[in-house]
C-alpha cells in the first residue's frame, strides 16, 4: 500500500496523464475540464437569454461522467492512500510560506488558511472574522478568474497545456505562456501584497 | 457501458492528480516559485506521451472505438483571447491553486470551501458568455 499512498513520482503521474488524454482521444471525445463549467451554467437553462449557454450540452454528459469518476478517485485517494509524507515541498517553499504566515502541509494538500471549514465559522470575531472574510472572497474571486480565464482562452491546463500542445497547436502555446505570466505575476507580485 | 468506461477514466485521473499532488495548492505555489521541478516534470511527461501518441494515431490512421477515423480538431486561430484569457486564467490558477479538473476532484476528496472556487468558476464562465461578443479574440 506504502507504494500507492506515498507521492507519486512525477514521470509515472505524467504518463498515466498522457495516457488518459489518449484515450479519450480513442474515444472519440477531447480532454478538456473546463468545459465542464459551460455545461453546468447551461444546465441551469439560462441558454434562453444568454446565446452562448444555447448548446448543444447534452452532447457532453460523457464529460460530466469522467467529472464524476474523478470526483471518486479524489475521494479514495485522499481517504485510503493518504500518508503524512505527502507533499514534501522543498525548504525554500516551507521558508515562503511561514513568512506569509500559511500553515504547512505535514501531509495535506491544501492549507487551513485558505481552505479550512473555520472559514464558513460565522461567530468568529476580530482577526479571524477578517482572516476568514479574506479567504471566502479569495477563493470566490480566484474561481471567477479561473472560470472566465479559461473560457476567454478556450480552454484550461488539460486542454491547452496538455491536448493542446502534444497536437503542436499555436493557440495552446500562447495559452500555456499566459497561464504562466499570469501565475508568475500572482505569486511574485501579488501574494506579498495579501498575505 | 459507454458512461462506464468515461466515469473509469475520470477516476484514474482523479487518482493520479491527488496522488501527483498536482490538485495541492501547495504544489502549484511551489512551481510559480520554480523552487520544485515536480509539476513541470508532470506537465513535460505528459506532453511527451501525448505527443508520441498523437504521433501514431496519425501515422498509422488508427480508428476510433467506433471504427470512425481519429480527427483532431485544431483550435481556433487566435490571438488576443489567448494571451489575455490565458493570464487572466493564470492569475486565478495560482491564487487558489486550482484549474478546473481539481476543483471537481478536492469537492470529491470533501473539501467544501472548494465548492466556493466551483461557485466562482461558474459564475465566472457565465460572465464570459454573457461579455463574449464585447471583447477581443
Amino acid at each position: 500500500m506504502s507504494l500507492l499512498s506515498q507521492t507519486w513520482h512525477w514521470s509515472i503521474s505524467g504518463f498515466i496523464i498522457g495516457l488518459i488524454m489518449l484515450a479519450l482521444i480513442y474515444f472519440g471525445k477531447v480532454f478538456g475540464m473546463s468545459s465542464n463549467l459551460r455545461s453546468l451554467c447551461s444546465m441551469t437553462g439560462v441558454g434562453k437569454r444568454v446565446p452562448f449557454f444555447d448548446w448543444d450540452w447534452k452532447s457532453q454528459l460523457w464529460n460530466l461522467a469522467v467529472v464524476f469518476g474523478a470526483m471518486i478517485g479524489g475521494y479514495v485517494a485522499v481517504q485510503y492512500l493518504s500518508d503524512p509524507t505527502n507533499v514534501a515541498l522543498s525548504n525554500e517553499t516551507l521558508s515562503q510560506l511561514s513568512g506569509f504566515h500559511i500553515d504547512l502541509p505535514n501531509g495535506k494538500l491544501l492549507p487551513e488558511t485558505l481552505f479550512g471549514n473555520q472559514i464558513f465559522h460565522p461567530s468568529l470575531q476580530g482577526d479571524l472574522a477578517k482572516q476568514s472574510f479574506r479567504a471566502i472572497f479569495i477563493l470566490i474571486f480566484g474561481g471567477i478568474l479561473v472560470g472566465f480565464g479559461s473560457r476567454y482562452a478556450g480552454g484550461c491546463t488539460s486542454g491547452h497545456a496538455i491536448s493542446g500542445l502534444s497536437n503542436f497547436q499555436m493557440p495552446s502555446l500562447k495559452a500555456v505562456i499566459g497561464f504562466f505570466i499570469g501565475g508568475l505575476i500572482m505569486v511574485h507580485l501579488i501574494f506579498p501584497l495579501i498575505f | 457501458m459507454k458512461t462506464l468506461k468515461f466515469i473509469l477514466v475520470g477516476f484514474v485521473f482523479g487518482i493520479v492528480l491527488t496522488k501527483s499532488e498536482a490538485v495541492s495548492w501547495y504544489r502549484i505555489y511551489e512551481m510559480f516559485l520554480f523552487q520544485s521541478f515536480h509539476m513541470y516534470g508532470i506537465i513535460m511527461t505528459a506532453i511527451i506521451t501525448g505527443v508520441i501518441g498523437i504521433q501514431l494515431i496519425k501515422r498509422k490512421k488508427i480508428n476510433d472505438i467506433a471504427g470512425n477515423p481519429i480527427e483532431i480538431q485544431d483550435k481556433e486561430k487566435g490571438t488576443f483571447r489567448y494571451w489575455i484569457g490565458g493570464l487572466i486564467f493564470g492569475l486565478g490558477w495560482a491564487l487558489v491553486g486550482t484549474c478546473p479538473g481539481p476543483i471537481f476532484i478536492l469537492m470529491g476528496s470533501g473539501f467544501m470551501s472548494v465548492g466556493l472556487i466551483l461557485i466562482g468558476a461558474v459564475f465566472g464562465t457565465f460572465i464570459y458568455g454573457v461579455v463574449k461578443d464585447r471583447l477581443p479574440h
